[in-house]
């Protein structure tokens, strides 16, 4: 053991509770912390893929980069054979139970990763000038339509960011990233109003 | 006041506002628009700067991003300071302070000027021949003496207190520059609707606009169709204007990287804006329209303050009212010189000659020059100028066929040049596009694109209005086409602007000094003179690479903007080549000098980095831990109480987990549930162990090897059910392992029904490890039995804890009997403190990742990472046990079946004990056999992990060393600076060899 | 930075992607098969072409699929790009 460690970055982390308790609308863009929701991965061949939608109350998408939502649900097409299944304010377990018994027998993979990851929202015209300051992608709304989820990065940080209307886009990001992503997009708020 | 040299009208300045600043002090006056350059000339100020090398006075000698000369450093205080701006691009604003750089004591006189007197000691390549002896000298004597010579602008002392920012854009068209082939193309591709982005490193847009006073465009003023077209721009929602931006780079993919400066030009900025924004930009087509540069003429003494470019002095006077000088002789071998010595007769300077290099001046400007009675004299150079810190006198000769005549003196104050243009192919070569030589034009012009990019206008040597317009349009609008479809109206720009043809000369022009002597600038940033050039093709040298090199030019931040050209030229003459047969130089990014704050963007200070912490991570900073970092985590390293040092800390939570009770945040851990039908298969060929017996309920150590045998993760791994696996990985290994695993289940065994879900951050992870654990955890379960008999060591339980779901593992990491509780993230504190509760009896004592480590080293437990090093195979480090032998394939088996995989003299894991138990050995000391034979002495091995163990009462250490497992018993070195220590080989096991304390 | 082809999402920026190495080098079926040298050239030998390079690419921070594509190493643009599986596409073969 070295007599003088690396004792780590001396600044205080700030929770991210904190950082979105003291969060002020902007006239811009906004930052909103998203209630708790239960997260199913959800992973699996052709045969289970329709069970899996029909049990969960919405059909899964099956177009690259699109979710589907009913209700407060969604699914999250995030790659040719995942999703991600949402239910905000519900809890998961009787979720798993429902799905895995409808998928009983069929080749597939459900995780919860309920506590994964936490939810922001980030809102106002100036939404999309905002989260470009971290996320490469192209978000003008011809080419990231209200409908369309991806997993892409933001600065140094992979996170799912959806669009659910012309001003209005979700980040659902791993938790240990969230307060980074939180700051930074309270700094490429500044100057937007 | 604004300055003596102001014209009484016109420009573009708002001579409603005037703006005072300093410069070294002094306080000066302009007008709002102006630059720092055109308000210091409207002051009658020239001399702002010294040279390089030899510390020469040194002018402005341009109006743009081109200028050499005239760096200054700009800033209100240390931590908004930016060295080496150009004058020429420095707005001003109120209180602006700048000030000059490279003199001592002060720019009017400069201690380093000496320098210019030793020239013929400072030959190119001077730094290769001169301070060669003594070696020593070097570093203690040339070295220090050189940079403090060297180098131009001094670096700002503070911290940089701006903000700067980072964006990405998208756009169907961007166009760079928008002079009017820019603007043309703007206005083209935006008639189609296409996302267009137009920037100007400027701060209006305009280009050579900008300056004109004839020039009509469809009737009106150019400066009227000018301000009509922005506005038409700018009322477009699918146009974005960005003046003040400099695409700096052109990177693959139609990615161009744009330096916008946000607010500098402001004298009270707003705090929410940032000082400069990257806009980082892929453009599905590009239209360069960069504009064209003067090229200076290479005479002698063409570097005192008040020689100037022509076209730059008619910028200062049309756009900037003004005048930079009183009495001008003008040198030139093209018909700019003209048009600037009729705009600056215009407002009152007297012009005493146009000395022309082409024998029969004529043409419309030649005409009007000489009906204004201004005295043209053809085939004749200026062979030198006279004056110290001003230009006080030009010499004049004419051109005979063999000789050039009788000198003649012409007192002045201001000498101007024009070479003619040279189209401004920056972009176009980072681009990677291949340029061609124009025979006619005499420069290189843009050939082949590499890129979804075009040229429009004077970039690709199109330098007439008319032309340069009908190009731009008819560019932009191929462009929108090509990006997507769509197109744009038929148009047409009536121009009637002054044609200026396409004379000019490249290389230097002649004279009658001394060539040892005569100072005939090409790189006035770098002080490379004509004669450095010829120098370095006498010694030998052909290439322009290699000339570049030897002698600097073209290689200061200027990127040779003025001087490429004319070093082309002077090769070619010396070497008697074509130019285009000797090459040119590579133009690299930046294009003008970028500042390092906005690559920064937000990525600084506590946002450098993420900074990951746990679910517990509060508890842990509230009860005064220190942490360290894992990757971008932050673990607690231990918990020192007041008073106690690290040691003490360290020795105090070792004790508490051997003889009652620790607890320990192990969240970081990486965790993959594995789920499928074909889990348990997946296992067996991605581990090395045998998983398919596994029972559910029962956990397993599993080592994970790359495909080429050697030892790549480890962890922890539980059946939760036949088709369930729940994996730990290192900390720093998560992400990798991942990665490892589904690159073979994704393109070797797609026939696999399985799939890897990341559980890392669902999971917050308490351990609880020490002989009371169990007692402790007892309390707090239900719905599961964690008695002894029914979860013995090594198994998994589901219930609940505290309340919450859970997840409960019988594992020790410790060699301790010991617990990891799986809780959903967003429960983690409380089951932690509710554990915690619960051991107060006990004496429950938090332990970090410190005190984690000394446990398991006193087991010879490994870390992955710290005992191997991507060279280690299992059995190396004592895990060949872990290794399926009747497993027919796993990822490595077959390397491991290597000969010299299992050769005895591999590296091998064993413990180290100090003969004097109170000495710590170095981690990574090299370990040999005999200290005492002649270097190099033979290394075979090195200490791996070492600490103080509280419960041995003595140092432990373990180390890979060749053959170690025959070596246990015997003794070996370890020299240290301070001396050499003896140590003896021992079983890496120090504590309960036996494992006899897991199960209590 | 590159713009790259995700057969299943589409132009994606390279910030987005992780190379894979060289594509169509298919893990051997018994590796214990092999000799020494075999199971080298396996491990370690790869054509490292000027010129055209089937290379595999992952969309990690996308839809984390790996994937083929066809590059030009000299030119640095992608030619093509294709699913796992799928043969590789007959291009041009490279002038340099």
């Amino acid at each position: 053991m070295s007599d003088t460690p690396n004792t780590g970055t001396p600044y205080p982390i700030v929770p991210l509770e904190a950082l979105a308790a003291a969060s002020r609308p902007g006239v811009g863009a906004s930052l909103r912390l998203l209630p708790a929701a239960a997260r199913l991965a959800f992973r699996g061949r052709e045969a289970a893929i329709g069970p899996a939608g029909a049990a969960f109350g919405l059909e899964l998408p099956r177009t690259a980069c699109r979710f589907a939502a009913a209700g407060t649900r969604a699914a999250l097409w995030l790659g040719p054979d995942e999703w991600i299944l949402l239910a905000p304010g519900e809890s998961p377990a009787p979720l798993v139970e429902t799905l895995e018994a409808a998928l009983a027998g069929l080749p597939h993979a459900l995780v919860d990763v309920s506590s994964r990851s936490v939810g922001i929202e980030v809102s106002g015209p100036r939404a999309a000038f905002v989260l470009n300051q971290g996320c490469p992608l192209d978000l003008a709304l011809e080419a990231f339509p209200v409908g369309m989820c991806t997993r892409t990065v933001f600065a140094k940080a992979e996170i799912v960011l959806r669009r659910t209307a012309t001003d209005i886009f979700l980040i659902d990001v791993w938790r240990s990233f969230a307060p980074y992503i939180w700051q930074l997009l309270e700094e490429a708020r500044r100057g937007t109003g | 006041m604004s300055g003596a040299f102001r014209t009484p009208t016109g420009g573009r300045i708002d001579r409603l506002h005037p703006v005072s600043f300093t410069f070294d002090g002094r306080h000066y006056s302009g007008f709002r628009g102006d630059t720092l350059a055109s308000a210091l000339i409207a002051n009658g100020v020239h001399l702002v700067g010294r040279s390089f090398k030899y510390h020469r006075p040194r002018g402005i000698i341009s109006a743009g991003s081109d200028e050499p000369n005239a760096l200054v450093g700009v800033g209100r205080d240390e931590a908004h300071f930016t060295p080496n701006l150009r004058a020429t691009q420095v707005e001003i604003h109120e209180g602006l302070k700048a000030e000059s750089q490279n003199r001592w004591p002060s720019l009017a006189f400069d201690a380093g000027a000496i320098n210019d007197l030793a020239s013929p000691l400072l030959p190119s390549g001077f730094y290769y021949k001169t301070f060669m002896w003594p070696a020593k000298a070097w570093t203690t004597f040339y070295e220090p003496k050189i940079r403090a010579m060297a180098g131009l602008g001094r670096a700002p002392e503070a911290p940089d207190a701006d903000r700067y920012s980072q964006h990405y854009a998208h756009c169907d068209v961007l166009v760079v520059g928008a002079g009017p082939a820019g603007l043309a193309a703007a206005l083209a591709a935006a008639a189609t609707g296409a996302r267009v982005i137009l920037c100007d490193e400027q701060a209006e847009m305009g280009g050579s606009l900008l300056a004109s006073t004839r020039s009509l465009i469809d009737d009106l003023p150019a400066q009227k169709w000018l301000a009509e077209t922005l506005a038409t721009l700018a009322a477009q929602e699918n146009v974005t204007l960005l003046p003040r931006t400099t695409a700096f780079g052109y990177f693959p993919h139609n990615m161009i990287a744009l330096a916008e400066r946000v607010s500098d030009h402001l004298a009270v900025p707003d705090p929410e804006l940032p000082r400069e924004r990257l806009w980082q930009v892929r453009a599905k087509e590009v239209v360069l329209a960069t504009g064209a540069l003067e090229r200076p003429l290479v005479f002698p003494d063409n570097d005192r303050p008040g020689v100037m470019l022509a076209d730059s002095a008619r910028t200062y006077v049309n756009r900037y009212g003004a005048r930079p000088g009183k009495r001008a002789v003008v040198f030139t071998a093209c018909d700019a010189g003209y048009r600037a010595a009729l705009n600056l007769a215009a407002v009152g300077v007297e012009i005493a000659a146009i000395a022309d290099l082409r024998p029969s001046p004529s043409g419309e400007l030649a005409s009007r020059a000489l009906a204004a009675g201004i005295e043209v004299r053809p085939r004749t150079v200026v062979t030198g100028t006279s004056g110290r810190l001003r230009v006080t006198g030009a010499t004049l000769a004419r051109l005979g066929p063999h000789d050039l005549g009788p000198a003649q003196k012409v007192d002045c104050d201001l000498v101007l040049m024009s070479g003619g243009f040279t189209p401004s192919v920056h972009l176009f070569s980072q681009s990677r596009g291949k340029l061609v030589w124009d025979e006619t034009l005499r420069c290189y012009i843009p050939g082949t694109s590499v890129e979804r990019e075009r040229s429009a206008g004077a970039s690709r040597g199109l330098f007439e209005l008319g032309e340069a317009l009908e190009d731009g349009y008819a560019r932009g609008a191929a462009a929108a086409q090509a990006a997507r479809g769509g197109s744009a109206p038929a148009r047409s720009f009536a121009t009637l602007a002054v044609r200026l043809g396409t004379d000019g000369h490249i290389g230097a022009t002649p004279h009658r000094r001394n060539p040892a002597f005569a100072k005939a600038f090409v790189d006035w940033q770098n002080d490379v003179t004509a004669k450095d050039i010829k120098l370095a093709t006498r010694e030998g040298f052909r290439s322009i690479e290699h000339i570049k090199r030897y002698t600097t030019t073209g290689m200061a931040t200027d990127q040779g903007k003025t001087s490429n050209m004319n070093a082309l030229g002077i090769v070619s003459e010396a070497l008697k080549t074509p130019v285009p047969q000797i090459g040119l130089t590579t133009f690299r990014p930046p294009f003008t000098p970028t500042t390092f704050g906005i690559f920064a963007g937000a990525a600084r200070g506590e946002l450098f980095d993420p900074a990951r912490t746990t679910p517990i991570h509060g508890w842990a900073v509230e009860n005064g831990a220190l942490f360290e970092d894992v990757g971008n985590w932050k673990r607690a390293l231990v918990f020192p109480r007041e008073g106690e040092d690290l040691h003490a800390a360290v020795a105090r939570e070792c004790r508490a987990v051997r003889s009652s009770v620790g607890l320990f945040d192990a969240s970081t851990l990486g965790k993959i549930e594995i789920v499928g039908p074909d889990a348990a298969e997946f296992m067996n060929r991605i581990y090395t162990n045998a998983w398919a017996k596994l029972e559910p309920g029962r956990l397993r150590y599993g080592v994970m090897l790359r495909e080429d045998g050697f030892v790549m993760d480890d962890g922890v791994i539980g059946r939760m059910a036949p088709d369930r696996f729940h994996v730990t990985t290192t900390t720093g290994g998560a992400p990798r392992v991942l990665a490892h695993m589904e690159d073979y289940l994704q393109t070797e065994w797609p026939d696999l029904d399985v799939w890897l879900t990341s559980t890392t951050e669902q999971w917050a992870v308490i351990a609880v490890q020490g002989p009371k654990a169990r007692e402790v955890l007892a309390p707090l379960v239900e719905a599961m039995d964690i008695s002894r008999a029914a979860m013995p060591h090594m198994s998994v339980r589901t219930g609940r804890v505290a309340g919450v779901p859970a997840r409960v593992f019988s594992v020790s990491f410790t060699g301790e009997l010991g617990f990891e509780v799986n809780v959903p993230a967003e429960h983690g504190r409380a089951v932690w403190e509710a554990i915690h509760a619960s051991g107060q009896k006990f004496g429950i004592t938090p332990y970090g990742t410190e005190t984690m480590h000394v446990l398991r080293a006193e087991k010879g437990y490994i870390i992955v990472g710290q005992e191997t090093d991507g060279t280690a195979t299992p059995d190396d480090v004592n895990l060949g046990w872990a290794v399926g032998k009747a497993k027919k394939d796993f990822v490595g088996k077959r390397s491991l079946a290597r000969a010299s995989m299992s050769a005895p003299d591999r590296k091998q894991l064993v413990g180290l004990l100090t003969v004097d138990p109170g000495v710590v050995l170095e981690e990574g000391a090299q370990i040999v056999a005999d200290p005492n034979v002649p270097v190099p002495v033979p290394m075979i091995g090195h200490v791996t992990s070492s600490y103080r163990s509280a419960v041995l009462g003595r140092s432990i250490a373990l180390a890979m060393i060749k053959g170690g497992r025959a070596r246990i018993g015997s003794r070996l070195f370890v020299p240290m600076p301070a001396g050499v220590i003896e140590v003896e080989v021992a079983e890496p096991v120090f504590y309960d060899p036996k494992g006899e304390r897991f199960d209590v | 930075m590159l713009l790259i082809d995700c057969p299943y999402c589409g132009l994606r920026p390279e910030i987005e992607f992780r190379y894979g190495g060289e594509a169509h080098i298919a893990r051997p079926a018994d590796p214990s098969a092999l000799s020494d040298q075999e199971w080298a050239d396996f491990l370690y030998a790869r054509t490292n072409p000027k010129g055209k390079h089937a290379e595999r690419w992952r969309h990690i921070h996308g839809c984390g699929r790996y994937f083929n594509a066809v590059r030009d190493t000299v030119s640095d643009f992608f030619v093509t790009t294709y699913r796992t599986g799928e043969s590789r596409p007959e291009t041009e073969e490279s002038a340099r």
